[in-house]
């Protein structure tokens, strides 16, 4: 019940911001040369004044701009997220649509870059300037230097054209209807190398920082108690250092599921993937207001949940923050 | 200009063109000694998602791509480029041209079953092609009605005489017919269909997964014997370029329609012997670079700067080394693969001669004052295709050149319509005229004075030349064809010699295909036609 009255309080405090962003979002796109219609002809090769006079009017762009945005808003508090001009569908059905593969390969990717970084930074902390810590951070430079639209592109050449053991694009195989476990070993199949580019990168970001969070709680006065106390070497690194360690690792989560919702793009669009990246990035170019400030609306909420997950999960960690607090 | 880069590209143009010449001939080969075999799916890049589907509604290759093997026009296209019966099987005009009357096939359905007739026709052109089509709705702004005598007769009443060869030559795109029975009720441009569309086709439509894939599969009671061959074609959504062409490479699409790849990876894969690239069976596609010229620019009104600005640019060398076979020099605004209308090479040009520029210049009063510098002009490119954005380039390099300086202003679709055709706020301004056929469909209007503003591709010059005005009027609704021919030839002796638009850059789209297929790009509008005689060999 604590939890629930926490939660209320916490979206309570965000709503105010979540109506400042979509306003924003809202002004900025209006300083934007061109609306839908405009976007409309240059997808339709061309038309008459009269045929982009009458678009306007079903769009319902030839209203004021203070009067689209109090119809929006209008719209919005009562939870309607409007129609989509370029989907010809509700904004919500659009989103829930796109909503599935960018949550997979977001938590996909994300899993993937937190065990891997936790794992290896605790490897490389462990043999500190050794060949192992070496090697390592090496190699997580690299990861960490390399666009990952290039990464995508020479997995697709090396794992899908030369090798021929993994899709090269596609959330799943058109050809064959397939469901239950078999759908699912298909949908993941199509997402190992989507997960490993979009991963990769941010791997290298884990990496680093359990490394130094490792070295620095290895250093504090109580893990020396620890050993004094004849504890044995793998007993004090899981059991007393990790737990502290793992802390900014927690914080970076929080702060990256935003990226990761936007910085997708790239990936979604290497790998054809119908995610929410692309979508927003479609809707500024065909100037589709109302799927935009929906994407917006679910991102902010999405980054919303998350980071309040992270906080329980911070007092659950280190009891000395309450989760009050 | 950095020349050491500049041979690079050279030489590599060089190589990548005699391998596409070669493989330029692969698709006339002739295979007549195979026998056509059923089955098979054949998956196509989709670059660029539409709003909707229905061709009646929307004239543009993004729907006729797919909605071209579903729904059937009246007429298409001949290997000749020649109007040939589809839906309509014969037709005939009346002397003054203002009654042109169809006779449809008999024996066809709806993909639902229900017959196709005369009222699908008139339906569709009142109130489709005459009220939302873009390029209908101007080519049919005369059609006062279309009378339905019996089910397999479609009588167009024009106030005006309508030219028989333009109607035709019109048709193939601008002629989808959609069925009566699904649109009478509603607003058309809201209609579900539009999204599942239902046709007369060789395939039929099964699923639509927005921002994944379409699917069609063959229509067993297709009215043509024997047709199609394929079992299913699937279009696969794929935005990113350079992930299309690893898909192709992959066997996970077999066709890459309207240049829709790089024009690194088309080279590249011209010389794979898995892989067509041609231009072949894009003919109907063509289109022409421009550069366009804002007569609110004190400057640009001045006829001796638009033409100082031509000299100054060596189109045959941008070709050679930006854009390699894809292209070639251009002559105006009616283009070289338009056998019918096309005026020859005898209209005033603009070859490339630096000394003539700069004495234009000096001559209209704008001399080099420090620096070598005369004045600077604002340049907005159109943001599809690479080629627009190379060409940009060396425009303000080539300007450079001559004492011009370029600010170059880059902007998304919606924003470069916007600026360039209705805020008129730029100076110069480059992008792709479409050619469809007939000069009177999307040509003239970029000449034609009164164009409202918000139009795209149309006259928005703030230029106005009566002679040129009437020349296009007469040729509307002159209805004999040679007599056509030369007004057109008129016309584009007119606009060459007052450059409110240059147009010196012919293309054609580049069809990549996989070598396994047959019967493909064996008319001038393949990519968009219906694929009724398509198979795949082993």
């Amino acid at each position: 019940m604590r939890i629930i009255g926490l939660a209320g309080r916490r979206l309570a405090a965000s709503i105010p911001t979540l109506f400042l962003i979509l306003i924003g979002v809202f002004l900025l796109l209006q300083l934007a040369p061109g609306d839908t219609v405009d976007a409309l002809m240059a997808q339709m090769g061309g038309g008459d004044a009269a045929t982009a006079h009458e678009l306007r009017k079903f769009y319902g762009l030839d209203l004021s701009v203070p009067a689209q945005l109090a119809n929006y808003l209008w719209h919005l508090v009562r939870l309607d997220l409007g129609f989509s001009s370029i989907y010809g569908k509700p904004v919500a059905t659009v989103i829930m649509e796109r909503l599935p593969p960018t949550i997979l390969l977001m938590t996909a990717s994300l899993s993937f870059a937190f065990f891997f970084g936790l794992v290896f930074g605790v490897i490389a902390s462990r043999a500190v300037n050794k060949w192992p810590d070496t090697l390592i951070s090496t190699l997580g430079l690299i990861f960490y230097a390399t666009p990952s639209f290039w990464f995508g592109l020479m997995a697709i050449v090396a794992f899908s054209i030369y090798l021929q053991w993994l899709p090269a694009g596609g959330f799943e195989d058109i050809g064959e209807v397939r469901t239950g476990i078999f759908r699912i070993i298909d949908i993941a199949r199509h997402l190992i190398l989507p997960t490993l580019t979009l991963g990769l990168i941010f791997l290298a970001i884990y990496l680093r920082i359990m490394r130094a969070s490792m070295l620095e709680v290895l250093n504090l006065d109580y893990v020396r108690t620890a050993r004094a106390k004849g504890l044995d070497e793998t007993r004090v690194v899981t059991q007393h250092v990790l737990r502290n360690a793992l802390l900014p690792m927690v914080t970076l989560i929080g702060l990256q599921a935003g990226t990761m919702l936007g910085g997708s793009v790239v990936v979604e669009s290497v790998f054809s993937l119908p995610g929410l990246g692309r979508l927003a990035y479609e809707s500024v170019i065909q100037r589709d207001l109302n799927t935009l400030l929906g994407i917006v609306f679910v991102s902010a909420l999405l980054v919303i949940v998350v980071n309040f997950v992270v906080d329980l999960l911070y007092a659950r960690l280190d009891p000395r923050i309450s989760a009050e607090g | 200009m950095d020349l050491s880069r500049l041979e690079i590209n050279r030489r590599t143009a060089l190589l990548t063109s005699a391998a596409i010449a070669a493989n330029v001939i692969n698709p006339m080969r002739a295979f007549a000694q195979e026998t056509p075999k059923k089955g098979g799916v054949f998956n196509v890049h989709y670059g660029a998602e539409q709003r909707q589907l229905n061709p009646s509604i929307q004239a543009s290759t993004g729907v006729y791509i797919i909605s071209g093997k579903i729904q059937e026009s009246l007429v298409d296209l001949d290997a000749d480029g020649k109007p040939v019966g589809v839906l309509a099987e014969s037709w005939e005009s009346s002397p003054d041209g203002k009654t042109i009357t169809f006779k449809l096939r008999k024996g066809i359905t709806w993909h639902d079953g229900k017959p196709f007739t005369s009222e699908d026709v008139a339906f569709t052109a009142m109130n489709m092609w005459k009220k939302i089509l873009n390029y209908g709705s101007t080519l049919q702004l005369f059609l006062t009605a279309v009378d339905t005598p019996d089910p397999q007769t479609a009588v167009f009443r024009y106030e005006r005489p309508m030219p028989l060869n333009l109607l035709l030559r019109a048709l193939p795109d601008l002629g989808y017919i959609s069925a009566k029975h699904l649109y009478e009720n509603g607003d058309i441009r809201q209609n579900p269909v539009n999204l599942a569309p239902v046709g007369t086709g060789p395939f039929k439509f099964v699923k639509y997964e927005r921002g994944q894939y379409i699917i069609a599969d063959r229509n067993p009671d297709y009215w043509r014997p024997n047709a199609p061959y394929l079992d299913r074609i699937v279009w696969k959504v794929i935005t990113d370029r350079s992930a299309a062409a690893a898909q192709l490479e992959a066997g996970e699409l077999q066709y890459c329609p309207f240049s829709s790849l790089t024009i690194s990876d088309m080279a590249r894969l011209g010389k794979d012997k898995r892989f067509i690239v041609t231009t072949k069976g894009n003919e109907g596609n063509a289109r022409t670079n421009t550069i366009e010229f804002n007569f609110r620019r004190k400057e640009l009104s001045d006829i001796r700067v638009r033409r100082a600005i031509a000299h100054a640019i060596d189109v045959p060398f941008f070709i050679d080394n930006f854009l390699g076979d894809f292209a070639k020099l251009g002559t105006g605004p009616i283009p070289s693969t338009s056998t019918d209308f096309y005026p020859g090479t005898g209209t005033p040009q603009y070859p490339f001669d630096k000394a003539k520029a700069a004495a234009l210049l000096d001559e209209a009063g704008y001399k080099a004052g420090a620096g070598g510098a005369r004045f600077s002009l604002k340049l907005l490119p159109a943001p599809w295709g690479e080629d627009i954005s190379l060409w940009s380039t060396f425009i303000q390099q080539s300007l450079k050149d001559v004492g011009i300086t370029v600010d170059i202003v880059r902007n998304d679709g919606g924003g470069f319509l916007k600026q360039v055709y209705d805020e008129h706020a730029f100076d110069l301004a480059t992008g792709w005229h479409q050619y469809r056929n007939d000069p009177a469909v999307s040509t003239t209007v970029w000449y034609r004075s009164g164009q409202p503003s918000g139009a795209p591709w149309t006259n928005q010059w703030g230029w106005e030349d009566k002679q040129v005005d009437q020349t296009i009027d007469n040729a509307l609704t002159e209805l004999d064809p040679a007599k056509r021919k030369a007004l057109y030839a008129e016309f584009v002796k007119e606009v060459n010699t007052e450059l409110p638009v240059w147009m010196p850059i012919e293309q054609i789209f580049v069809t990549v295909i996989t070598a396994k297929v047959r019967n493909h790009s064996n008319t001038p509008r393949w990519g968009s036609s219906s694929w009724h005689d398509l198979w795949l060999s082993a």
